[in-house]
């Protein structure tokens, strides 16, 4: 029988190790990070380093800002939210209220499917058809651009947009749009009137959802932005927080500055991200708790 | 009905279809474009051989196996991770804190973009024992213990507390009841999670670019697994951004299109069959 609890005890262990795996990487990725972003702002100045508009590494007299990236990445962020969410939004309301079920499958499916699609072959379509269309659209040298970026990122923050907001759609007690029609309001207004609202931090949620896959995306960006680090514009080329460490990790050289201040922009990344993710956590309760 | 009222109902009516009909374009529009462009570019020359500069061809051999090797390494060590993580949330944590910590730290890591991933598994993994396919892997690992979790944990609350009751019932221990009521219960939510990490992986470029490499190597699987190589995704990128080889980015995007179809058609089935057992 003792041999028995020392065995059962041991089984706890191991999955109690099993359990805090997901502790300890978080852990072990923040620590990493931070020791490896730390120097290179000790040594630029945090004030000059995020508030530097010039990115000049390879310089004579190098310059390390990275103003330019990190309003790139908020204006391109906002931007994809701005075309993205409204569309997202509308089509999860029809397919959550108007359409039929075989309608509601079909589409979702398609949903489903643009979720699945790898970002670089987004990135590569990015490329060859609207980076193309801007140029000549817009008449302008080159068509990669903030705007490309923008909507290439709209595209790409769709599917979690609509699934989201579908499921807290769903999810709105049937009496309320019940109470409302018997009130005389038309199933439109009843939707926008009632559900909407009923469905709203669910909604939110699908909001920062995107803001974070927005800000988190790389390679797409990548090969439809142009990588120039300029100050952001609609019509140039630009450089997200993501591709700004992408793009030059490959050569930067190992203990150079340089290298040092590319983990410096990671390390704003993630501390972005955790702000996302905790504003995400604060909706996913408040929905919760409803 | 006064004026205002229909206006407002007529206008969201339009908007909302609007919005559905750019969407199904938008997918519609995606998927044809690669598909017409990729398909005629797939060759059985293409699939069946490396790269050589001397006969001036492109082959993308290397980077299938590789893409294969990858899933494998990944879907080894990640699954017992994310099982047990799961199991451990589910049957033995009762101490609050540490089901928070736990929960808030998975997801955490589904929130953290792949360009990080690629960053510190490269500092992690790739400086420790060199850029290679198992550095890629142990750092999509970290990515998809995430998914593996939640997936198990959703399948293991659908097995009814009586079972397990019955099981300590008739004198089992806890590990016994684990292995014989629990885990054959949550087979579905371990296979969802497979699909759904494969289909991570397959579309993963970020985190493998500092971490897996670029490399077009043909190996077998155990060489492979220790040197550097690029899987289909990272492939797709070099040969589109870097070397200007857009028929056989289109080619191995229609693959990957075709990958991520069947995937999803593959989760699907999966779930029906699962659900149809379970309610008969």
């Amino acid at each position: 029988m003792k041999k028995n609890k020392l065995f059962e005890n041991i089984v706890h262990g191991v999955f109690l190790i099993l359990g805090l795996i997901t502790v300890t990487c978080v852990l072990l990725i923040t620590v990493y990070l931070v020791i490896s972003g730390i120097p290179a702002i000790k040594e630029i100045g945090l004030i000059n380093f995020l508030f530097g508009k010039k990115w000049a590494p390879t310089a004579a007299e190098s310059q390390y800002g990275i103003l330019p990236f990190i309003l790139t990445s908020v204006y391109g962020t906002a931007g994809a939210i701005i075309i993205g969410v409204p569309i997202g939004f509308l089509t999860a309301v029809y397919l959550s209220k108007v359409a039929n079920k075989k309608v509601r499958a079909v589409i979702e499916s398609a949903v489903n499917l643009l979720a699945g699609i790898p970002s670089v072959v987004y990135g590569f379509v990015g490329m060859l058809v609207l980076v193309p269309a801007i140029r000549k659209i817009f008449d302008v040298p080159d068509g990669a651009s903030l705007l490309a970026a923008i909507l290439v990122l709209a595209v790409m923050i769709l599917p979690s947009i609509i699934k989201v907001s579908i499921t807290a759609l769903d999810s709105v007690p049937k009496e309320y749009e019940d109470a409302s029609l018997a009130l005389g309001a038309t199933p439109t207004e009843t939707f926008f009137k009632v559900s909407v609202p009923a469905a709203k931090s669910g909604i939110a949620t699908a909001v920062v959802l995107g803001v974070g896959r927005a800000i988190g995306e790389a390679m797409a960006v990548m090969m439809v932005a142009g990588n120039v680090a300029n100050m952001p514009s609609l019509f140039q080329s630009v450089r997200f927080l993501t591709t700004a460490v992408a793009s030059e990790m490959a050569y930067a050289s190992h203990g150079s500055l340089q290298r040092q201040a590319l983990f410096s922009i990671a390390l704003v990344l993630f501390l972005f991200i955790m702000l996302i993710n905790a504003t995400l956590n604060f909706f996913l309760k408040r929905s919760k708790e409803k | 009905m006064n004026k205002k009222r229909k206006i407002y109902v007529t206008s969201m009516r339009v908007l909302m279809i609007t919005a559905t009909a750019l969407t199904v374009a938008l997918v519609l529009f995606i998927v044809g474009y690669v598909l017409v462009n990729g398909i005629p570019n797939i060759t059985w020359e293409l699939l069946s051989t490396k790269p050589s500069y001397l006969n001036d061809r492109v082959g993308i051999l290397p980077d299938i196996l590789n893409t294969i090797y990858i899933v494998i390494a990944t879907l080894i060590v990640v699954l017992p991770l994310g099982v047990g993580a799961a199991i451990y949330l589910t049957e033995y944590a009762k101490n609050k804190k540490i089901v928070a910590a736990i929960e808030y730290a998975a997801e955490t890591l589904s929130g953290i973009p792949s360009i990080i991933y690629g960053l510190v598994g490269m500092l992690i993994f790739a400086n420790n024992f060199g850029t290679s396919l198992l550095a890629g892997a142990l750092t999509l690992v970290i990515m998809n213990l995430p998914t593996i979790m939640r997936t198990t944990q959703e399948s293991l609350k659908t097995v009814p507390q009586s079972y397990r009751e019955g099981a300590f019932g008739l004198g089992a221990g806890k590990w016994r009841v684990i292995r014989t009521v629990v885990l054959p219960g949550c087979v579905d939510g371990i296979i969802t999670g497979c699909i759904l990490s494969v289909g991570r992986i397959l579309g993963e470029s970020a985190a493998l670019l500092f971490t897996a490499g670029i490399a077009h190597n043909l190996n077998d699987i155990f060489t492979g697994i220790v040197s550097p190589g690029s899987t289909l995704t990272v492939a797709l990128y070099v040969y589109a951004k870097e070397e200007g080889e857009f028929g056989v980015a289109f080619a191995i995007a229609a693959i990957l299109l075709i990958l991520t179809l069947l995937l999803n058609l593959a989760a699907t089935l999966v779930g029906k069959y699962f659900e149809k057992r379970r309610n008969t």
